[in-house]
């Protein structure tokens, strides 16, 4: 089973727009709470009401600084989760089969009952996508939330993976990237899709998007003369008269 | 990494077993009457040591027979197969060779399962395209070149141990060598972990929690500079200075024995060097930089 399947019919897997990411951390949030009270095993904490708590997340948001080599820094709020990659190096080292990559629609999961804990998927991860729970001892990925978008007792608009359902900002879209009219398809041509660390021949099918520069907007700022000359009539005398104080 | 106890006596104890258990195969160890019990014991129980040990860090041992159902495509599963053949045909051919009917073929078989399985767990390190350092053809000519060299001492065999010293040493700083390049030369960078390389300098502004987490505590592990000369002059006194002066001395048996521990306890640190030095590439989205 860990063998990897050639193609798959259908490539589900997420766009992530580093442009609009605000990094305020919502869908690390709902993927927790979905991801605690659905498939497979809850995602343990360790010490959860103590001093050092520290539990499993199939989603993380890093923050990067980008310093360009003229003009001011920028932010990048990152969301990271499993990419579901295409040549995944994490569904072949496994031993036992828990891992497997679904020929229908190329989703990356663990079969938790088969899963030893080994933790070698989680190394050969780029991505550090893997967790293990510290309570069940198996590992834990996203599962591109399999059991919402499928789901026919949810509303329709539920069908989609909890953050991307959560997303205040719109920054994460769900679709089937191996069809070029789909919406994420055509998102990731309009605005240049990425891969993160191609070197590592994953093939991921998730994609992110880059931030926009930042100082396009500023292109006809010259041209604006300022309008606001200073208060004229009474407020204006009142304004002199203070100044004079 | 974070150097687990139970991994470092595991590829330890049973680099040791198994390659004495080689030896013996080849015929090139007694395997003789009480003498060959002895041997066979000692091999046995280091290698059954270190083979217990690596079952202590999975989260469901209880589930450990599954491990051999994926040897297609995962060397882990490979491990264990080629683990329980050499413990089976080595077992039988002790068996026989011990009241005196040595099966040279059959020790033969067991010497190639034997180092296949040192082969084999080398090889679930030198795959992992994440960690550069270890993704090198020298890691598994290190595994199997300890092995070698552990059978030799531990069978008794001076001259051949020597020898076998001073190649391990040269090929132990070679790999060093390469491994401090591999992370800059696999030319993942955290610009290519962010995609943002293109655009300027990316540091990392803020980790995603303030505590730590799995990746952090198992991968994300540093060892100081100053730790790491101490350390590798330490593998390299301990583990064949020391015991390739000692062996060309005058032979006696306390000054192998001295040999002996001195070569282990160098490996240890061996051990613990080559899991606590890799760098692995999530490191990059930790804010770890480059050595
Ligand atoms: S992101 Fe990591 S866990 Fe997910 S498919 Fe790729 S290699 Fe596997
Ligand atoms: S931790 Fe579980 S899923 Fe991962 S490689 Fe080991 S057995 Fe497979």
């Amino acid at each position: 089973m860990t063998a990897l399947p050639e193609t798959t019919e259908r490539k589900l897997g997420l766009v992530i727009d580093l442009d609009t990411c605000v990094g305020c951390h919502a869908c690390v949030t709902a993927c927790k709470g979905w991801n605690t009270q659905n498939y497979g095993a809850p995602l343990g904490d360790d010490d959860a009401y103590g001093a050092a708590p520290s539990g499993a997340f199939l989603n993380r948001i890093h923050s990067f600084e980008v310093q360009p080599d003229e003009g001011a820094a920028q932010t990048v709020h990152f969301p990271k989760s499993c990419l579901h990659c295409d040549d995944a190096p994490c569904v072949t080292v496994c031993p036992t089969g828990a891992s497997y990559k679904r020929v229908e629609d190329g989703i990356v999961l663990v079969n938790e009952t088969d899963c030893i804990g080994c933790g070698l998927c989680a190394w050969a991860c780029p991505y550090g996508a893997r967790e293990m729970d510290p309570i069940e001892g198996v590992m834990k990925k996203c599962t591109l939330c399999v059991d919402r978008i499928y789901n026919e007792a949810l509303p329709e608009e539920d069908r989609v993976p909890a953050c991307v359902r959560t997303c205040p900002a719109g920054a994460r879209h769900f679709g089937d990237l191996a069809d070029p009219d789909s919406d994420v398809s055509q998102l990731v041509a309009a605005r240049g899709g990425m891969d993160l660390m191609p070197e590592q021949e994953t093939k991921p099918v998730n994609k992110y998007l880059t931030p926009r520069p930042r100082d396009e907007i500023d292109v006809l700022a010259p041209f604006l003369e300022r309008v606001d000359e200073g208060p004229k009539g009474f407020l204006g005398w009142l304004d002199r008269a203070l100044e004079r104080l | 990494m974070h150097p687990a106890p139970s991994l470092i006596f595991f590829s330890t104890l049973s680099g040791l077993g198994l390659g004495l258990l080689a030896f013996l195969g080849l015929g090139l160890a007694p395997t003789e009457g009480l003498t060959g019990l002895i041997f066979f014991a000692l091999a046995f129980a280091l290698t059954g040591a270190g083979l217990l040990s690596s079952t202590l860090h999975l989260g469901h041992p209880e589930r450990a027979l599954k491990a051999f159902t994926q040897w297609r495509t995962s060397w882990l599963s490979r491990e264990a197969w080629v683990a329980v053949a050499a413990l089976a045909v080595m077992g039988l051919y002790a068996l026989l060779a011990m009241p005196g009917l040595r099966l040279a073929p059959l020790g033969w078989l067991g010497a190639v399962l034997c180092l296949g399985t040192v082969g084999s767990t080398a090889m679930i390190y030198a795959q992992l395209k994440t960690v550069p350092r270890w993704h090198q053809p020298t890691t598994p000519l290190l595994f199997l070149g300890y092995a070698i060299t552990a059978g030799a001492l531990l069978s008794g065999r001076v001259s051949w141990t020597v020898v076998l010293l001073i190649v391990m040493a040269a090929l132990q700083m070679l790999a060093w060598r390469r491994g401090d390049a591999a992370l800059a030369k696999s030319g993942t960078t955290i610009g290519t972990a962010t995609g943002l390389g293109g655009r300027g300098r990316v540091r990392l502004f803020e980790p995603p929690h303030t505590g730590g987490n799995y990746l952090t505590r198992e991968m994300v592990f540093r060892v100081g500079r100053k730790h790491r000369v101490t350390l590798r002059t330490l593998v390299l006194v301990l583990a064949f200075a020391l015991p390739a002066l000692l062996l060309l001395l005058p032979f006696s048996h306390w000054l192998a024995a001295v040999a002996v521990i001195s070569h282990v306890v160098g490996m240890l640190a061996q051990r613990w060097l080559f899991f606590a030095e890799a760098e692995h590439v999530v490191g990059l989205y930790y804010g770890q930089s480059a050595a």
